[in-house]
């Protein structure tokens, strides 16, 4: 517990996994209704939330529905009501359940969902892995990514306040395994605290009423479509420095943030970055201090909160005094190279000094990164700043190509 | 921040003057009407007015001349003309 | 029982909307507004309804109306309802999905939602196709008929959902036309006033998928109940009933013969006499079984 916790007011500690995490947050956030669907990693989170409501006497629905299509319709009837709902998925489930998420943003819901990523079959694979986290940023939602329990704890509370705010939905990701099943000790602010940073009765325009009656996500002809979404984008677009704002109000009142969008780590005198998201961010930072220590590199770490909106503004100022950075994906577009990789290269372009971007694919499925992997990445970023090395359209870390040999079969 | 959202409300004629879609029309004959409400009832339109007294008089703004009234009139109180 | 002249006054679904001369679900919706009044959620999956209702920012209903995905609407309607309790607001909420969104792709939805036993009334108005997408067969087509996908007739019997969902012990379950139209009524207000998940089965004309001339979507229906092709019942804590309008026609002997049914349609032009033979074994066995199950407790 930080010292200005102490001074702002009563806060508990409690020893649990993200998913135990994640449950206590939407419990504080005081969420009328849950639709509730297993799946690893992330079933425990419902296992919890159910727990609450049966020995703790919550005014809180759940819905244990039949598939993750209807987790997400549960949580649009509830919210086109005005109630405040959620849900929670990952990989196969979210597949499962993507034409729910993309009817969900563009009906302006602010639904919030937290999705424990985890890589897709097929091959059936249960590691972690975040491209699943990472297909919501094209559905009209936000997508928040915290690093450790605790900031999953805050950033959920964080969501509820964005989308509120915003009528845009929030994914609210965390790394499966690694994190949903990981102990770290979290402080709860006062049930006070939450309430008054997320209040439930304010204005809801967008709620179904018999006293006002309207029409949800009717028809619309094709002249009109394309505003709907420019309005869809326009909003995540501007809400770059909403996420800050919110991150900071939320340290005013508990003593912790994050850095809003994007969390910079030794970035000050830094010449070359690694972008990374999530858990292994920690082990980024390790590595940047590391090569500093050990071989003098200007390593710094970029960690992105916020995918969407896409903290272009930010990037950019952090970017101008980069010489090369490293994007760090556990998440690929095939025959292109990461998805956050494209994404630093199209915010990048414009820049008059900008950086060399490398994009370095690994960690799929749940396999191992360790620090040394990216020490190695910061030295080699080192030898692309000084022309020793040249930039390559994706490079894979940890990829056992004698395997492919082994056990693939040519036809 | 500008905060938007779409909302459809309520309107007659949503679509349009839908009468317009008419190629003829229900014409009601009140002299042989006996006043049973039937055409009312199975109008898919809502649009045959029914009065206090059960008369009944056709909303040709949006009558899309179906003809269900005329052919489920039990007395055949109800003409189809070319409009 | 209501009379005709007893339907209200009010209308909850308004004139220039977009549905097709002659349709049958606006008959039914119409009047199963008129039963609920204004104090009703509607939840619409994808089907004819959601053009029917008119195009942004335009709206045919005067009630709070939710649009959903294909499959979803059962569970939407679920959320909507859990929601609406824990805000201590006791309004009905209820699905006008198609016989596409409830017999097939929302199958699993609309038992996931009943088997819960939602409070929510769940209608199924059943013109016997995905007539939205231009005439294509559901589970609901009945055998012979012709659309998009069955050019030569569909090679298999119509599923019977109604006997499907009372199988999972819901208070009330019913099927009704938009021929009978105060056995319709009564039945909405009945179910209006009961507890936990309801399904009604209203069978609805479609003019331009049943190539139906506009004037007869009301005789067709009335004549599917008289040839026995649609039989009219409701299954109440259990306890399975025929509706007046059917009763009589439980009886081999009273039914009209089916090709007065069919003439009327060009969905079931193309039959010949040995498809005919067919489509009649079913309507005798079903009309027997029914006649059977009369009055007692099926479930």
């Amino acid at each position: 517990m930080s010292i200005i916790e102490e001074k702002k007011g009563v806060s508990s500690v409690k020893v649990v996994t993200a998913n135990e995490a994640v449950a206590l947050a939407v419990k504080c956030a005081k969420v009328d209704v849950v639709g509730a669907y297993p799946i690893s990693p992330q079933t425990s989170i419902m296992e919890y939330l159910t727990k609450y409501i049966e020995t703790e006497n919550l005014s809180m629905e759940i819905v244990r529905v039949e598939s993750e299509h209807s987790a997400m319709a549960v949580a649009m009837g509830a919210s086109s009501v005005g109630a405040r709902a959620f849900t929670a998925t990952a990989s196969q489930g979210l597949l499962y359940m993507a034409e729910m998420v993309y009817w969900v943003g563009g009906s302006r819901l602010p639904i919030v969902m937290a999705i424990t990523s985890r890589a897709m079959g097929a091959p059936w694979i249960l590691g972690n892995e975040h491209t699943d986290i990472l297909l919501p940023r094209e559905w009209g939602w936000m997508v928040l990514f915290p690093e450790d329990n605790q900031e999953v704890f805050d950033t959920i509370i964080q969501a509820y306040r964005i989308a509120d705010k915003t009528l845009i939905p929030v994914v609210v990701g965390l790394d499966g395994f690694i994190l949903s099943h990981t102990t770290m000790p979290i402080s709860i602010p006062d049930q006070s605290v939450i309430d008054s940073f997320i209040p439930k009765d304010v204005p809801k325009p967008y709620a179904l009423d018999i006293s006002n009656p309207f029409t949800h996500g009717n028809a619309v002809h094709s002249n009109l479509y394309l505003e709907f979404r420019y309005d869809i984008f326009r909003t995540i677009e501007e809400s770059e420095d909403l996420v800050d704002q919110v991150d900071k109000e939320w340290e005013k009142i508990t003593g912790r943030s994050y850095g809003g969008v994007i969390e910079e780590y030794l970035l000050d005198d830094a010449e070359v970055a690694i972008v990374i998201m999530g858990a292994s961010s920690g082990d980024a930072k390790q590595a940047a201090k590391n090569v500093r220590e050990k071989y003098g590199i200007k390593a710094g770490v970029i960690r992105l909160r916020s995918i969407r909106p896409f903290p272009v503004k930010r990037l950019s100022r952090i970017a101008n005094n980069l010489k090369a950075i490293g994007v760090f994906d556990r998440n690929m577009s095939p025959g292109l190279g990461g998805m956050i990789a494209t994404e630093v290269k199209f915010a990048l372009y414009d820049l008059k000094n900008k950086p060399l971007v490398q994009s370095y694919i690994g960690g799929l499925g749940g396999k191992d990164v360790k620090i040394v992997d990216f020490e190695k990445i910061f030295t080699e970023l080192k030898e692309i700043v000084d022309g020793k090395v040249g930039v390559e359209k994706v490079k894979w870390v940890g990829l056992d190509l004698a395997a492919v040999d082994s056990y693939f079969e040519e036809v | 921040m500008r905060v938007l959202i779409p909302k459809s409300k309520p309107s007659k004629g949503a679509v349009g003057k839908t009468g317009l879609w008419r190629t003829s029309k229900p014409v009601v004959n009140h002299d042989k009407c006996i006043k049973c409400v039937i055409c009312w009832a199975f109008c898919p339109e809502t649009t045959i007015f029914r009065f206090q007294d059960n008369s009944v008089d056709i909303d040709y703004e949006y009558c899309k001349g179906c003809g269900v009234c005329a052919n489920e009139c039990p007395v055949n109180a109800i003409e189809m003309v070319e409009d | 029982m209501t009379s005709i002249k007893q339907l209200p006054y009010e209308e909850y679904f308004l004139a220039g909307n977009g549905s097709c001369p002659g349709c049958g679900l606006t008959i039914g919706l119409r009047n199963v507004l008129k039963a609920l009044g204004k104090e009703v959620y509607m939840v619409v999956p994808a089907s004819c309804s959601s053009v029917v209702q008119s195009p942004f920012p335009n709206s045919s209903a005067t009630v709070p109306l939710l649009n959903t995905p294909f499959a979803a609407s059962a569970a939407a309607a679920s959320g909507m309802v859990r929601a609406l309790k824990v805000m201590g607001k006791d309004s009905v909420v209820m699905v006008w999905a198609g016989d596409g969104g409830t017999f097939d792709i929302g199958l699993a939805t609309v038992s996931g939602a009943a088997e819960r036993n939602e409070d929510l009334l769940y209608i199924c108005y059943d013109n016997e196709a995905y007539m939205n997408t231009g005439g294509h067969r559901s589970s609901a087509t009945p055998l012979g008929t012709f659309t998009g996908t069955t050019p030569t007739g569909k090679k298999e019997n119509k599923k019977n959902i109604p006997l499907i969902m009372a199988a999972h012990g819901i208070p009330y379950v019913a099927t009704a036309s938009i021929a009978f139209i105060t056995d319709l009524y009564d039945k909405i207000l009945k179910a209006k006033d009961m507890k936990g998940f309801r399904y009604i089965q209203i069978f609805s004309p479609c003019t331009p998928g049943w190539l139906l001339p506009t004037e007869k979507s009301v005789e067709s229906a009335k004549l599917a109940v008289q040839t026995g092709m649609y039989p009219l019942f409701e299954i109440e804590n259990g306890i399975f009933k025929i509706s007046a309008p059917s009763k009589a026609y439980l009886k081999k002997e009273k039914r009209k013969p089916l090709t007065d049914y069919f003439k009327l349609q060009g969905r079931f032009k193309h039959l010949k006499e040995e498809d005919i033979k067919l489509i009649e074994k079913w309507v005798d066995e079903i009309s027997e079984e029914y006649a059977s199950m009369d009055g007692k407790k099926v479930v």
